[in-house]
């Protein structure tokens, strides 16, 4: 078979989830354990773990879904008003029939209306917004056009240490060269413009360095990085000529009240045409994460700036041979950057939900870090946004041992044992990079806050058990 | 196109810096890649829209896009329980709404049972929703009179597209003379193309026979392996039935010929089965292969590997828009069928609503539901009228001089063969276009129809044809098979 997709490894969703599933199975055909339920603390899906959709999308959703409801009386008629606008734009009225490559039109221009407002008036042209299948499938196909060359002049594409492990995945399969910069664990995660500049004087000796992207607020790591750092990312890629990648899907999900989500776009729009009109860049965004939760839906998108308007044309070509993305997820979107404002009937219930999501998240990013600070053993950064905790487990000699004559990475030993004795899946540091010899898991926050505190207890007190148990 | 020379004086008079992206650092593969069902011809028909907002007098009031298989676009209308139902799952609320079928509700709750939190909007498995993987295994089945399908074989996928892609993209190995060659029909679906041209693999071309109904005959696929063994590695054989562009529904015969030849040559099997519902021709039948290679019996049944597409954008849905499909894997490799859900996981999942549409195309009411005949009534109704669109553009197009269209047995699209005299030939050879290129241009500039040229699907040398869907309501696509057989008529005495 292809030797790139071999080569590929996605551990949010690898050999661990898979042993979750079996042991799922073994509860249900009545197999005793110590724990009665597995945890799946280890997907930002957070719907799975209860969180409630947010009505007045759904209401929008279903209308445009089964627009015989447009006459029924149970539903607002703000809501109405936008589903009618999104049919109307869709072929035949309908969500059923393909859109453009790029997406529906009127649901770009909303996008880039939204864009203009998040970044305070900067504006946005809705001709380079792109709907997309989640942000994923906008980062893959960037990726995509990106990658040429071969031997030592190979594409390198810069990514952060620890990453989401998309990143590493693509770069497998489509052959090109990953060139890792370290988040600095000691700085909460801080980016450093000098550990950009290592990464990158050592990539040129085997690859051709084009890309650099950057995953803000954080994921695994949860930092948002400061304004003064993203203006020095963008003189870096303007510096070393770096097409800039912004994941930016966690946006919606900043907690800590020191930090605040700047974006790409806006900032290298502010630091003046030298960057503005030179930097290329693309930002990416998703419905999954935020308040709103529908990963199910596969709704994203992303703004490119300053790309060639060939490229650009390569670009819609390469995505209309998947014709469109799910109309429904581009529906999704459009709610999402056209939410109910102030004066309409829908505003306070949907201010209130998207409130009461967000609250939640943030004391329970709170919990979480106040907790893993607790025990013995684990550290943890700030979880300034996104969705995860990311802390670091201080493994003793004898675990290493173990883990190794097992042949497995020991942070993917210790959440395996952690797995079989409590029920409860997070991935291994490993599945995500880290600095050679620490150790580290990603949880994510996102069970209800009582279910999270067991499951925090219960993370204690398997690591003290561990502890002692490898002394 | 401007060159990368002329830009960079450009670039440095504006102050401007070369981009680090431009075509000539791009990926080489995505540059030639060609997909003709939205290519140049669209965009233009999208131009013309423009102009015709901006009230720009043309001879024509509205661009006829009969250049995609997108049955809601052109008017059709989506079935109506599938809409119920799918409505419940996003707004379970209206589960205590009187205006909802019962049988529409137990659908629903059946479905959110399945999913994570109860809801469309959690992420599934990536091999999808294990319920809806059942009841498609359960359809294969009853489809195929009671052969056993595994719902660990089936994977749902984002439109049948999706899926294509990911089998394709295991199969690619190899450098030089060992690399991976993929056996496509000509014409075909131009998605085979540019795949391969994306994944770098080489392309194929087996002809079909259009003196006979675009029948397949294994003596050319021989032609065409053996042809090819001497520059690549063939390792898969492409089939689409019923076929798009052309139509034609392969007999039993033909399908266990296709079996047996991948069998002796070693070759992977892709069925693309997405038009199985759509088949009018009197004397025509849908066999499908998995169906027929179980049937042959060992060693084809237990040895030949397969991979059989279905998608919910076609047949009586139509759902295009909420790219749903599946793919059943027969005697997959068990290692790399493992290696297709980890390719797949790093994508997540295909969208839920798209995987709850799926459920219910492949789960219809029963006779006893309450929703029953108002689903079989929409259901024939749809059937009926395309099979009527069907005989009436192949009527048509085959009392049109200079042009002959084979029966259209089945899918969604006419693909008739037009002459074109030597000069209209000649002049788009000055202008660099596809001589049908040209004449679909003039086409739609003159008439406002759209549709795609044979050159983006692949025809023998020195033919001509184009691709038009049969899917604008009866009276218009009447108004409109005749507007364009009058247009070639004029085209032709033009250019004479």
């Amino acid at each position: 078979m292809n030797p790139q997709v071999k080569a590929v490894e996605y551990a949010v969703r690898g050999p661990i989830v898979l042993k979750a599933g079996e042991i799922e199975l073994e509860l249900q055909r009545g197999i005793k354990k110590p724990f009665t339920e597995v945890i799946r603390a280890n997907i930002g899906d957070a719907q799975a773990m209860g969180q409630q959709p947010i009505t007045f999308l759904r209401q929008v959703m279903a209308l445009c879904t089964y627009p015989n409801l447009l006459d029924s009386p149970s539903f607002p008629e703000d809501a109405k008003k936008r589903a009618r606008r999104i049919l109307q734009a869709c072929g035949g009225n309908s969500l059923g029939s393909y859109s453009a490559s790029q997406g529906v039109n009127c649901i770009r221009e909303d996008v880039a209306a939204y864009i203009t407002r998040r970044d305070g008036g900067v504006p946005a042209d809705p001709d380079n917004i792109y709907l997309t299948t989640g942000a994923s499938d906008g980062i893959s196909t960037i990726l995509k056009i990106l990658v040429s060359g071969g031997g030592k002049s190979r594409t390198g594409v810069m990514i952060p240490i620890p990453q989401y492990p998309l990143y590493s995945a693509v770069i497998s399969e489509l052959d090109a060269i990953q060139v890792n910069y370290y988040l600095d664990e000691e700085n909460c995660w801080a980016l450093n413009v000098n550990e950009l500049r290592r990464a990158v004087q050592e990539a040129k000796d085997h690859c051709d360095p084009k890309v650099l992207c950057i995953i803000n607020p954080g994921n695994p790591t949860g930092q948002v990085q400061s304004r003064k750092c993203i203006e020095d990312v963008i003189h870096f890629a303007w510096e070393e000529k770096l097409f800039l990648l912004a994941d930016e899907v966690y946006q919606d999900n900043v907690y800590s009240p020191d930090c605040r989500f700047h974006s790409f776009k806006k900032v290298l729009y502010e630091m003046g045409p030298e960057y503005s009109s030179n930097v290329e860049l693309a930002s990416f965004h998703s419905t999954s994460k935020g308040y709103m939760g529908e990963c199910g839906y596969r709704g994203g998108y992303m703004e490119v700036i300053n790309l060639h308007p060939e490229i650009k044309g390569q670009l819609v070509k390469l995505l209309s041979v998947r014709l469109c993305p799910p109309v429904s997820g581009q529906a999704a979107m459009d709610i999402v950057v056209n939410p109910p404002v102030p004066g309409e009937e829908s505003f306070e219930q949907f201010s209130r939900e998207k409130e009461s999501v967000l609250g939640n998240l943030a004391k329970k990013a709170k919990l979480t870090e106040d907790l893993f600070n607790q025990v013995p053993g684990i550290h943890c950064n700030p979880l300034q946004g996104a969705m995860y905790a990311f802390p670091r487990i201080f493994l003793p000699a004898k675990a290493v041992e173990a883990a190794q004559a097992h042949q497995m990475a020991p942070d993917m030993f210790y959440c395996m044992k952690l797995l079989e004795e409590t029920g409860i899946c997070v991935v291994p540091g490993s599945g995500f990079g880290q600095r050679e010899g620490t150790y580290h898991f990603r949880m994510t926050i996102l069970p209800p806050v009582e279910k999270l505190k067991t499951v925090l207890q219960k993370v204690k007190d398997f690591h003290i058990n561990f502890l002692e148990k490898y002394a | 196109m401007a060159s990368s020379t002329v830009d960079q004086s450009q670039v440095a008079r504006n102050g401007l810096r070369e981009k680090v992206l431009t075509l000539n650092s791009m990926n080489p593969r995505v540059r030639r890649v060609e997909y003709a069902v939205r290519g140049p011809i669209v965009q233009r028909a999208l131009e013309l829209e423009q102009e015709l907002r901006q009230g720009v007098k043309k001879p024509f009031t509205e661009v006829i896009r009969a250049n995609i298989g997108d049955a809601q676009a052109m008017g059709q209308r989506p079935i109506t329980f599938l809409r119920q139902v799918l409505a419940l799952c996003v707004n379970p609320d209206l589960l205590n709404s009187p205006n909802f079928p019962d049988d529409a509700k137990k659908r629903a709750e059946r479905i959110l049972q399945a999913c994570g939190g109860h809801s469309l909007g959690a992420y599934s498995i990536s091999s999808g929703i294990q319920l809806i993987r059942e009841d498609v295994a359960q359809y294969i089945e009853r489809r195929d009179g009671g052969i056993p399908a595994d719902p660990n074989n089936v994977f749902l996928s984002t439109g049948a597209s999706d899926a294509i892609v990911t089998v394709l993209k295991l199969l690619v190995a190899g450098e030089g003379h060992t690399r991976t060659g993929v056996l496509i029909p000509i014409p075909q679906y131009p998605l085979y193309s540019a795949t391969l041209a994306e994944l770098g693999a080489v392309q194929v071309d087996y002809y079909l026979e259009e003196e006979r109904a675009w029948a397949l005959d294994v003596a050319e696929l021989h032609r065409a392996l053996c042809q090819a063994r001497d520059h690549c590695r063939p390792r898969a054989l492409c089939v689409i039935n019923p076929g798009n562009p052309t139509g034609q529904v392969q007999t039993r015969e033909c399908i266990e010929a296709v079996i047996r030849f991948a069998f002796q040559e070693r070759l992977f099997l892709l069925a693309d089965e997405v038009y199985q519902d759509n088949v009018y021709a009197v004397g025509s039948q849908f066999h499908s292969f998995k169906k027929v290679l179980m049937e042959m019996g060992p060693p084809y049944a237990v040895q030949q590997e397969l991979a059989s597409f279905h998608s919910t954008s076609k047949g009586y849905m139509g759902e295009c828009g909420f790219r749903g499909g599946y793919v059943e894997v027969v005697n997959m490799d068990p290692a790399v069928q493992q290696q297709m859900l980890k390719l797949m996981s790093v994508r997540l999942c295909p969208p839920v609503p798209g995987q709850a549409l799926l459920d219910l195309v492949v789960s219809p009411p029963a006779p006893t539901d309450p929703s029953y005949m108002q689903f079989q009534a929409e259901k024939q109704a749809v059937l009926a009228e395309l099979a009527a669109k069907a005989r009436l553009t192949e009527q048509v197009f085959s009392e049109a001089p200079g042009i002959s269209c084979n029966p259209v047995q089945g899918a969604m699209y006419s693909f008739p063969r037009m002459q074109l005299p030597p000069r209209a030939v000649q002049r788009a050879q000055e202008l660099g276009l596809a001589p049908d290129m040209f004449f679909c241009l003039c086409l739609l500039e003159e008439t406002g129809i759209c549709v795609v040229p044979g050159s983006g699907f692949g025809q023998r040398e020195g033919t001509y044809h184009f691709r038009m869907t049969i899917l604008p309501p009866l009276e218009k696509l009447q108004l409109l098979l005749e507007k364009l057989t009058r247009f070639h008529a004029k085209f032709t005495v033009e250019y004479s």
